[in-house]
């Protein structure tokens, strides 16, 4: 059983839903970028997303592109990547997800990309930009490298693509709450609760719902009908408006502690 | 699946959210092409509004000039709009009027097909939005005030380099937001299945028209044909009727300062296998996929990915592709100007540059077709301003 799946079946005994928090890796630089995931961990949030930063990020909204051209105009590269994990692991053991787009893998090479990722100690993977239609050869490598494949269902996935996405995933199924791109809001998508109730029909995979969840009152509301909820943009608009205060890393741990709670059913 | 790829390019590399749009718009594409209502009207308004068929017009001056193969240039500036690109927007318009959406968005790089795109907007009445990079909206104020004066809105792009790369990305985050009632009109042979197939096919009257005409002209295929390669759609239209046939087929990629440095935007010639908006091709990009700023004098040449066609082609050495500087473009682009009274796109100069490069060394019984993908009136103040002229 794969850490992720691990987790996920604690948090069923505990009757609570993952809090999955998101940080662009190497923002605001690497040496507090860890401290973050850190901290985190510490709040607890149960599964990390790290955030591959790349230079075209057409699923992420102005908050990640930002964090994302500040972390590789820092020389963030995937060699700087993988010992921050490798760093986070040596303390704690909060499972770890690698998200990326596509290209990055390819061109590093997806057995490469695989391998590090298992040595460093990711758990899962998540490639916004590979369907299952191009993601065939992916899954296989990630299989064998023990990754789960964390796949993303959309509002506009057809009850067709929805059975695919299931099949594909492993670890958890990615439900992207509502149009567009990455970033916080207001308010969640009426239609988000009848989609996750079909998705629930269809598969026992646990079900985390990301975009646009920005508050504990977000995940307070998804908690219920999800397995749990990506917190990406928010965070990362905290880390951005409080980078330079000295007590940036408490009030990311404040922020968790929070999210946390409201994970409680 | 394999009919998304040529060979081991093309493909659909997009998030979830938009692969069922590409679904619909492939499946929307298959039925209007088997539709004879639908090509009708797409040739009454090839015909009637867009100004089809162009000439091919033999270039006497600048073959003597040259001294070599006989060059002809196929007048793709003479389109409504001032380049090949309608032939493509009109495609996609009435495709989108299929599909009832009421809105249309795209990208564009030197504002031509922003332009083609706001046209036919105002022609079919939708709602139109431009992404544009700010650099660009600069070089090309005057094509961004065109589309203003066709009532699109044009978006100004302040990310990454701010150039092509930049709004096409843009664009596509605007589409993942609003796929239910948008299409996206993409300008070139890039992009997701099905985009790089259908631009292709509504350029290939370009290579359609050369047939016929040189048929008639001359009675036979032509020997070269020559067209600059950004995304590669003006070179994709004249190429796909010939591929195969025996035509040598030479794409002319922007060398901007040279191979040697990193500014240009030669994806084909300096770039490596990667992925970028959408499909697997050649891009321009470090040892670690990110992509890496580009330049070229011409901005419609300004991008570091090329068509997935295009990289197959060169692959498998069905086409040849070479490159032209910003320097040799605009000797090119002084060239057509004096010498046959046609003043060319910058685009475009790089396929008259390829001409220069190749024509001579060819014998006089040997026919160059040389694609004029756009006419130049909106590179006027930016040639004056790079060679130091006040207007």
């Amino acid at each position: 059983m794969s850490r992720i799946e691990k987790r996920f079946k604690m948090l069923k005994e505990r009757n609570e839903a993952a809090l999955i928090p998101f940080v662009t890796a190497g923002y605001p630089d690497l040496h507090r970028c860890r401290d973050i995931v850190m901290a985190l961990a510490e709040a607890g949030a149960d599964i990390i997303e790290l955030g591959i930063p790349y230079s075209d990020p057409v699923a992420d909204g102005p908050v990640i592109q930002a964090a994302s051209q500040q972390a590789l105009a820092a020389s963030m590269d995937l060699e700087a990547f993988f010992n921050l994990v490798a760093e986070v692991r040596q303390s704690s053991d909060v499972p770890l997800v690698a998200m990326t787009y596509y290209n990055p893998v390819f061109v590093y090479g997806q057995e490469r990309f695989a391998d590090n990722c298992r040595q460093s100690g990711i758990d899962g993977v998540i490639v916004s930009d590979l369907p299952p239609e191009e993601g065939e050869e992916w899954l296989k490598i990630a299989a064998v490298a023990g990754l789960d494949t964390i796949m993303l269902a959309a509002p506009t996935s057809t009850e067709e693509r929805l059975r695919r996405v299931i099949d594909s995933a492993s670890g958890f199924v990615y439900c992207v709450s509502r149009l567009g791109v990455t970033g916080a809001d207001q308010d969640l998508s009426d239609s988000l609760r009848p989609r996750l109730e079909r998705m629930r029909a269809m598969t026992d995979k646990p079900l985390c719902v990301g975009f646009g969840i920005s508050t504990a009152e977000h995940v307070r509301q998804v908690a219920a009908p999800a397995d749990g909820a990506v917190v990406g943009s928010a965070l990362v608009r905290l880390v951005a408006g409080n980078d330079g205060a000295p007590d940036l890393i408490d009030r990311v741990r404040e922020f968790a502690v929070g999210l946390k709670k409201a994970t409680v059913r | 699946m394999k009919q998304w790829h040529f060979g081991e390019f093309g493909g659909r590399y997009v998030p979830e959210t938009l692969m069922p749009a590409l679904e619909e718009l492939a499946a929307e594409y298959a039925r209007a092409q088997a539709d004879p209502a639908f090509n009708a009207e797409l040739d009454y308004y090839l015909r009637e509004y867009v100004g089809r068929p162009t000439p091919l017009y033999q270039a006497k001056r600048l073959t003597e000039k040259l001294g070599g193969a006989r060059i002809y240039l196929k007048r793709e500036d003479l389109c409504h709009t001032g380049s090949h690109k309608l032939n493509n927007t009109m495609g996609q318009v009435l495709l989108a009027r299929r599909m009832g959406k009421p809105r249309v968005i795209a990208e564009t790089g030197a504002g031509q097909h922003g332009v083609a795109t706001a046209t036919v907007a105002a022609l079919f009445g939708l709602e139109c939005d431009v992404y544009m990079g700010a650099e660009d909206m600069r070089r090309q104020a005057l094509n961004v005030y065109r589309m203003r004066l066709l009532g699109a809105r044009v978006i100004s792009v302040e990310s990454g380099s701010r150039t092509l790369k930049d709004a096409t990305s843009e664009a596509m985050r605007d589409w993942a937001a609003t796929v239910e009632h948008t299409h996206y009109i993409i300008g070139s042979v890039v992009g997701p299945h099905p985009y790089p197939t259908m631009v292709r096919d509504f350029q290939a009257i370009i290579g359609r028209e050369v047939e016929r005409d040189m048929q008639q002209q001359e009675g036979r295929l032509p020997d070269y044909l020559v067209a600059c390669v950004g995304g590669g759609s003006n070179a994709m239209g004249l190429f796909h009727q010939f591929v195969g046939r025996g035509p040598k087929l030479v794409g002319v990629e922007a060398g901007g300062l040279g191979l040697s440095g990193d500014k240009h935007s030669a994806s084909i010639n300096a770039g490596s296998p990667g992925i970028l908006h959408g499909a697997r091709s050649f891009i321009i990009q470090d040892d670690q996929g990110q992509v890496l700023p580009t330049h070229s004098v011409s901005a419609g040449l300004d991008y570091p990915g090329v068509g997935p066609e295009h990289a197959w082609l060169k692959d498998t050495g069905k086409a040849e592709y070479i490159t032209a500087t910003d320097a040799e473009a605009l000797e090119a682009f002084h060239l057509l100007a004096e010498y046959e009274g046609i003043i060319p796109a910058l685009e475009s100069s790089h396929a008259v540059a390829g001409a220069v490069r190749l024509a001579p060394g060819l014998s006089s019984d040997m026919l160059m077709v040389v694609n004029i993908s756009g006419r130049g009136d909106k590179d006027v103040n930016e040639i004056a301003e790079v060679e130091g002229v006040e207007l």
